[in-house]
């Protein structure tokens, strides 16, 4: 029953409010993650916490850690050492009611992950009525509404196997947001996706930030960070190297690993522009 | 010409094992169904113990002889427990179809895919929950063309039950077979009655997957 943290919320050293942000409630915290697979230390100690309505961008090398993370904070791995609370609650607490906090949680696959025998619509609902144990007729109704957030109404009764890869993307956006999650993570969304593909992903996105979602994205989209990110989160060997807003990080990192890494993939990853 | 007169004159009593018969394939396939299925989901998401379990329980079934299960369950199983030699039948074959279909659906929920379960767990979904809407709707149909292969085999192996005696339809065919002195032309006949069984059995799965088929 004790599911919820004391005191989330770190108090600020001197007490007074850096920006606007840091007044806001914390949806995410991480406290010590730790996370190993066998004898390979995957996560070595991760903190972070993510604020309402905060977009938080992370990068680093691949086998970092990074979905490992993602995966972390909604115990879809359980971590070894280490504390997650989302809205309030502790999700590695002993008999947390995981699945319900799992719930306030959305999360977007890389590969999509959408259910192959059911339709877009039903993709969505098939949440709300399991779950949240919504009667069919409301559900399909909700889900109805998400595929319109998604721009995707004209789709409902097409399957995965129909719809092209950003499509796809779109209902499991769509589905993850049908749950009515405090915060979404999504884990490399535009990486399995052809390049002509992509905007279309992140210009629903980025209106889901705009609408005031709290994000937690794995991305190597740099055009999207820079413009979207209120932080870029950059992790390399299972620990956070440096964090801070898009433009100091993009022109004055502390670290050089930081500086190398981000001037790499914003070569390689900086051009996708979104309309 | 006369053969064909007399396997339609022996038809009838022939056919009148056909009633058995299909009461036998359909128990069997049943009870493989019903003990299968969570023999697979067992064996898919169960502790290493149960694993090992099932997996026993899988390798002894298919390693033993139809015939000599048949001849262990009529002998010593009946006999313990009094039962009919159609339900001795009907139980080996059961019980060894259920080795069978559990390797069908094991195979067919493996191949669902991890990041369906996954995505449903990530809704918040349990892990009954995801099993019952999100995998198994899934895995039944990949399983269909492998069930139907196994449907068939049942149905035929059906025949083995005429060692212990049940009056199916090869038992009749048999008792026509000695009666007549005929019997090329009696099994002949006997044989055109398990094609068209089974051959309407994998045309109708046939349909019923196509029907439900998910593409991926
Ligand atoms: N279930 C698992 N079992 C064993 N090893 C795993 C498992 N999941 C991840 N790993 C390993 O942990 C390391 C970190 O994986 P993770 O997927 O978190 O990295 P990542 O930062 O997301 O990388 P990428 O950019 O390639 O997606 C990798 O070496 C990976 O092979
Ligand atoms: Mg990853």
């Amino acid at each position: 029953m004790s599911t919820l943290s004391p005191e989330p919320v770190k108090p600020l050293l001197d007490g007074s409010l850096k920006n606007e942000n840091e007044k806001k409630r914390e949806i995410v915290r991480v406290s010590g993650l730790k996370k190993s697979f066998g004898s390979l230390e995957v996560l070595k100690g991760i903190d972070l916490s993510v604020r309402e309505g905060e977009v938080v961008v992370i990068v680093g090398p691949s086998g970092t850690g990074k979905s490992t993370l993602l995966r972390c904070i909604n115990l879809l791995t359980e971590p070894d050492a280490g504390h997650v609370w989302v809205d309030g609650a502790e999700i590695t607490a002993r008999g947390a009611d995981v699945n319900k906090i799992r719930a306030k949680t959305g999360m977007v696959f890389q590969e999509f992950n959408l259910f192959n025998h059911l339709t877009a619509l039903n993709n969505v609902a098939i949440g709300l009525k399991v779950v949240k144990k919504i009667p069919e007729e409301e559900a399909r109704r909700r889900a109805m509404e998400e595929l319109e957030r998604v721009g995707l109404s004209s789709k409902a009764s097409s399957y995965p196997a129909e719809l092209s890869g950003g499509q796809k993307q779109r209902v499991a956006i769509a589905r993850a947001l049908a749950m009515d999650p405090r915060v979404m993570l999504f884990d490399e969304p535009t990486s399995a996706l052809d390049p002509e593909l992509i905007g279309e992903v992140l210009e629903v996105m980025k209106k889901l930030a705009s609408e005031g979602m709290t994000m937690l994205v794995v991305s190597h989209e740099m055009g999207f960070a820079k413009e979207v990110a209120d932080r870029i989160v950059f992790m390399e060997g299972g620990l956070i190297v440096e964090e801070g807003p898009p433009d100091v990080m993009f022109s004055a990192p502390k670290k050089a690993r930081t500086k190398e890494f981000l001037g790499k993939i914003g070569a390689i990853h900086g051009g996708t522009v979104v309309a | 010409m006369e053969k064909v007169a007399l396997v339609m004159r022996e038809l009838p009593f022939i056919l009148g094992g056909v009633g058995t018969t299909v009461q036998l394939a359909v128990i069997a396939l049943a009870m493989g169904f019903v003990i299968g299925l969570p023999l697979a989901l067992m064996e898919v998401y169960g502790s290493r113990g149960v694993r090992w379990v099932v997996s026993t329980y899988g390798t002894l079934f298919r390693s033993v002889p139809l015939l000599v299960l048949i001849f262990i369950f009529y002998f010593i199983v009946a006999k313990v427990a009094e039962l009919s030699n159609f339900s001795a039948a009907a139980l080996a074959m059961g019980l060894r179809s259920a080795a069978y279909q559990s390797e069908i659906f094991r195979g067919a929920i493996q191949s669902v895919g991890t990041g369906q379960m996954t995505a449903a767990r990530s809704l918040g979904m349990t892990r009954f929950q995801a099993i019952r809407h999100v995998v198994l709707p899934q895995a039944l149909r990949l399983a269909i063309p492998g069930w139907g292969n196994e449907a068939a085999v049942v149905l035929k192996d059906t025949s083995f039950a005429y060692a212990i005696g049940v009056a199916e339809l090869m038992r009749r065919a048999e008792y026509a077979s000695a009666r007549t002195y005929e019997p090329f032309a009696i099994f002949t006949g006997c044989a055109a009655v398990y094609f068209l069984m089974t051959f309407g059995l994998t045309r109708l799965l046939t349909r019923v997957e196509s029907a439900y088929r998910v593409r991926t």
